[in-house]
Formats: structure tokens, sequence, C-alpha cells
């Protein structure tokens, strides 16, 4: 890794786990987005319904930095 | 067949039928027995006296074959919060009691000799009989019982050894499709069943059918309006991971109460998650997907197998796998399944009850984590009333005042659910302002705070939560007046063709021509009554508060307390 690159835990959660993974630390280029990242993953970011940087709400536009933990969901609810 | 009122008198023991009266005809579920208890019962009455009343109520909409339309509402001042109460639940019985032309069922009076009775529901009104075999029973004996006595037909309300000895979280279970259980699970309703000594009400099937008035116009907007629920893709994953797909969400957004609400997060997340919980279903040959009534197309209950491959609960939901798993740190679903089947069988809120449990791990009664040691207290001491099990199943202000806890997480006495009022601020004003104590279901501004669902308000922002929280308890009274789940609102919230085929079922329904303003007035007049009644019951605004802890103690990860103003929080009732 690179000082251009940076390295980013992805957290995927329900059927976004199937035939991929629950959480793997992966590297990007530092300039990377959200969305590219969802893309990457092989996900339609028209499924995602919320992503999350480091607990906090954030959107498919966002750039994560060194060291940031990535959640991205489906469209889910419950109650 | 036309409506009717079916009363019983439990004093004299006498039953009759009545018209239903003009300013009642409009009104189902929540929106009539919050009505009818409001117009009969003193608000300053003893829960479990005479003067007060259990109300019975299918929705609007119940009966029909209205997608979604099977949950009955269940009304009274409840014991445990002393404010008026509804709760609502699936099962068989709203759609019986719709069929069978029955508006609503009133339960009055208390008997004056310390006999049970049971209730039997025909279209010819309602019998009263005495009671002896099934009392001291579970609920999964009494349904089996009922069953054998009549047929596997009949619709069963049954309270459990809890209701019978009145705990103040003692529910009333309703049979579903299968001979499973649903709950009319908070405020202690099942007491107040208890203390007019009516162990089970018993509904016989028919054939009848609700009358409609435009039945072409009607089958053509349930179809818009079930295609709305099948499309949205939240109902889809309700099907798959059940309500607890939410574990590992709120637990990522730093809002999961944790060890007796003093964390955010729990290590043992992952083994308690909706998505743990549907690979252990699939291997042991469960059910993933289950439906509490016909005509669910949402399908979020599920058939839980222990590890033999036989049934062990269902209805297994997010709230009462947090609360027995976060909040009491057990990291073990089948402890977590024990614990609710067992709940299930003694007619207790598992909101309640394992809320309860956490507050008396913080009293030092077990250690956090103890699975085992909540599944022999449930066993040996709630289900047998042991005076420590009255004092559990009396709920967590009551283990707190015992145990000398001062970490009670409750409002008005009712304890507070699955969602940090610290971090998601939306959910804090629903509880602090509700008219029946601490309830997720009254206005959940999670949609909105963590979900993406209506739009999205951040969770940790002081702006828009109370107007958030206060048009989703608006639009909530009104749903919970159709004989609708609430699950429709995700779909109602975000597709435009699911409200209006709603109201256009209803003016099919009943002739009549409501308009969606019309469904939002329901909602505020629902709200206002219930108000009205928790006023004169002597409640101000100063019971519209949190517990001291949340505004004293941070909650990690995002070290938080809650931080709304009371002014802010009083704005909530200016409508």
């Amino acid at each position: 890794m690179n000082r251009n690159e940076i390295s980013v835990t992805v957290k995927l959660f329900a059927f976004f786990r199937e035939n991929r993974f629950k959480q793997q630390e992966q590297t990007f280029p530092a300039t990377i987005t959200v969305r590219e990242i969802v893309q990457r993953q092989g996900i339609d970011p028209e499924e995602v319904g919320v992503t999350m940087i480091n607990s906090r709400h954030c959107t498919l536009d966002q750039t994560p930095v060194q060291g940031d933990q990535l959640a991205i969901f489906p469209v889910i609810g419950g109650g | 067949m036309a409506e009717q009122i079916y009363r019983v008198n439990m004093t004299n023991l006498t039953t009759s039928t009545e018209p239903v009266p003009d300013k009642w005809m409009g009104l189902g579920g929540r929106g009539l027995t919050s009505t009818i208890v409001a117009d009969e019962v003193v608000p300053t009455c003893h829960p479990l006296g005479s003067k007060n009343k259990l109300v019975v109520a299918p929705g609007l909409l119940s009966g029909t074959v209205a997608a979604n339309s099977g949950r009955l509402s269940v009304g009274a001042k409840s014991p445990l919060t002393g404010t008026i109460k509804e709760a609502n639940a699936g099962g068989t019985a709203a759609q019986m009691l719709a069929k069978l032309g029955c508006k609503a069922l009133i339960i009055e009076g208390l008997p004056k000799n310390d006999i049970w009775y049971t209730l039997q529901i025909s279209k010819d009104g309602v019998t009263i009989q005495e009671e002896k075999e099934l009392i001291g029973k579970g609920n999964f004996a009494v349904v089996a019982g009922i069953g054998k006595r009549t047929s596997a037909k009949h619709g069963v309300m049954t309270i459990g050894p809890a209701g019978e000895m009145k705990m103040l979280s003692a529910n009333i279970s309703i049979k579903d499709p299968d001979s499973h259980l649903r709950s009319s699970g908070r405020g202690g309703l099942g007491a107040v069943m208890g203390s007019k000594k009516v162990k089970c009400i018993i509904i016989e099937p028919t054939d009848a059918k609700v009358e409609i008035v435009d039945q072409e116009k009607f089958k053509e907007a349930n179809r818009t309006f079930t295609k709305a629920l099948v499309d949205n893709p939240i109902s889809q994953a309700l099907g798959t991971y059940g309500t607890n797909v939410l574990v590992n969400i709120i637990n990522e957004s730093g809002a999961l109460p944790t060890k007796n609400f003093t964390g955010g997060q729990f290590d043992g997340h992952e083994e308690i998650s909706g998505e743990t919980m549907h690979d252990i279903i699939v291997e042991r040959e469960g059910k993933p997907r289950h439906n509490c009534h016909k005509g669910c197309v949402i399908q979020c209950s599920q058939i839980y197998n222990d590890k033999d491959k036989k049934y062990k609960t269902s209805g297994f939901e997010y709230e009462s796998i947090w609360a027995m798993g976060a909040d009491c740190c057990v990291d073990n679903l089948d402890h977590i399944a024990e614990a609710d089947h067992l709940m299930d069988d003694i007619g207790i809120d598992s909101i309640e009850t394992s809320v309860a449990m956490g507050v008396a791990m913080e009293g030092g009664l077990l250690a956090f984590g103890d699975g085992e040691g909540i599944c022999r207290i449930l066993r040996e001491d709630v289900g047998k009333g042991t005076p420590l099990g009255r004092i559990i199943g009396c709920g967590a202000g009551s283990v707190g005042r015992a145990f000398g806890v001062t970490r009670v997480p409750v409002v008005k006495n009712q304890a507070i659910p699955a969602y940090d009022p610290r971090a998601i601020k939306g959910m804090g004003i629903t509880y602090a302002t509700s008219t029946q104590g601490a309830d997720h279901t009254m206005g959940y501004t999670i949609a909105t705070n963590i979900l993406g669902v209506g739009g999205s308000v951040d969770p940790l922002s002081q702006e828009g939560q109370v107007e958030l929280s206060r048009n989703l308890q608006i639009a909530t009274a009104a749903i919970d007046s159709t004989g609708m789940c609430l699950f429709i609102a995700f779909a109602a919230l975000d597709d435009a063709t699911c409200l209006p085929a709603l109201v256009d079922m209803i003016n099919a329904r009943f002739g009549a021509d409501l308009t969606a303003e019309d469904v939002t007035n329901l909602g505020i007049s629902i709200l206002k009554t219930e108000r009205a009644f928790n006023e004169a019951a002597g409640f101000t605004s100063k019971d519209d508060r949190l517990p001291e802890f949340f505004y004293e103690e941070p909650i990690a990860p995002h070290n938080v307390v809650w931080d709304i103003p009371d002014e802010e929080l009083d704005k909530f009732w200016n409508f």
C-alpha cells in the first residue's frame, strides 16, 4: 500500500453477504467514493439502502479515508 | 351481517348485543378501543378494579380479503402505565370476529366470587361458562385444550399464569393459523383480563362474509395495494430475515442498547442477528417465512426449531431478541428462543420482562450473559408466581424499585425497547410523548432516522425530530384503526400508490367518500382522545420525559446524551 492508497474495512449485511463476505479489509485508491467501493463488490448501487462510515450515515458520493469502516446495507426494515 | 357491539358484564354475568352507536360507526381497531375506553372508563379508576373495561375490536378492513388486514386491537386503562392502552396483534381472531359481525367486544365489571370463566362468541352473541380445566395452564396448553374441546378452527384469545396472577406485564395471546401464538403484548392487558376472571375467549368459525358496498372497486384497490406491498424491497427482506434483520444495522449505528443501556453496541451482535437466525432456521428445517394471519403478503414471522429440529418459537421478533440478547448480554440464540417460548407460554410481554431482567442483572440477581439463568427464573419464579417472579412480572420499573437500581429505562413505567433514544433522537420523542408509555410502534422514526424510508433525518441531530415523530404518531394511530399491519407503512411512505389504494378500500367497504386528509384527521383525533384520557387520569407534560440517566450518561460509540430540551418535547402536542 502506498500513500495514494487507503485501507478500508468493508462490512456487508443481509443478502449482500451471499457469495461474498461479512467483513473484509480492502485497499483502494485514496480518491475512491463509496459508490465505487459498492460497485467493486459487484453490488448495484440502486440496491443499496443505507451506507455508514464509522457508524454515521454517509452518501454514495462520500470519500472514505485511511482506516475507515464502511457498512453497506440493502434496503431493509423491521420494527 | 350487521355489525353489533357485544357486551359482557362480569359482575352479574350477563351478556347483550347492542346496535353500534352512530358516534362509533366510522371507527375500528385502535380508534374504536380508545374511543370506547375514553367514553366509558373512569380515567382515575384502578386498572384492575371493577370500573376498568377490556375492549376488543377488529380493524375497519378486518375480515375482508384486503392484504395484511388481520390485526386485532385490545384496549383498556393499562395497569402498567396508568394511561390509556391499545395493543394490537395478528392471529385469526380479528378476521373471525369481523365475520361474525362483532364490531367490538366490551368486557366490564368483576365477578364477586373466585370463579374463572370462558367466553364463547358466536353469531348469536356471547355466552359465559365457568372454566375449571384450563386454570393455571400455560397458553400452549390452553390452545390445545380448546382445540380438543371445540375444533382446530376455533379462534382463541387467552391469558397464561401471568394474567391469572395479574402481573402488570401480562399479555393476551391470540391463536395464529398454525395454533401458535401472537401477543397483544404491551401494557399488562392480560392482567386486566385476569382481573375479570376471564381465562379465555373462544370464537366460533363462520362462513359469513363481511359486507362490502362496492365489490369491484374493492378488488381493484386491493390489487394495487397488494402490489405495492409485494414490490417493496423491505417486505422482501422481512420475509427472509424477519424483523431481526435490524440487530446489525442498529448495532452499526451505535444505538443498540447493551448491558442495561450502558453501551450502544453489543460484541455478540452477529450471534443474535437476523442473518445468523436465518441460517439456523434453514439448517434446522424451520421456516424463515411465515404468516401470522391469513392474507399477509409480507410474512415476517418464522418457525424457529431447536437443535432436534422441533418447534421452539415463532414470531421471534427483533425487540424480544434485542432485549434478552444485547440488553442482558446473552449471545446464544437458543437461550433467547427458549426464553421467548417460556414468555409466550406464561403469557408475559417479552420486551418488558427482558428489560426487567437487564435491570435485575444490574441489581445483582444474575450475571449479565446468563441465558440459562434467565430461563430458570422465568420457569421457576415468574411462571410459578414466587415473590421474585411477581416482582419481575410487574416490569422493569418494579424491579428497579425492589433492587434499588436507578438506571431503569422506562417512560410512564413501560420499558423502553431496542433503540437508544440518545443515539436515535426521534425515537426519544416517541417514547416521551406517546400516549401509552415507551413504545417504538407508536411512531417508528427508525424508518427515517436510520433506514432512509420516507426521507432522512440525522438520528443524532436535534433538528426535525419532533415533527417526524408527530407525523408518524398521527399516521400510526390511523393505520392501527384499519386492521392493517404497521409494516404496510414502509410501502406507504415510499410508494405513491399504496395509501390511496388503502383509502379506496375503506371507501369501497363502507360506501364512504373519505380522502387521505380525512384519514390523517382520524389519526389526530385518536391521539387527542387518548391524551385527554391521560390528562383526566392525572398525567401532565412533566410525565413526557425520559429517565434522568439518559440526560447524564453518554452512550458509546457516539458518546451522546439525551439533549432535546423539555420545551421542544412539549411542542409535540401543538397540533
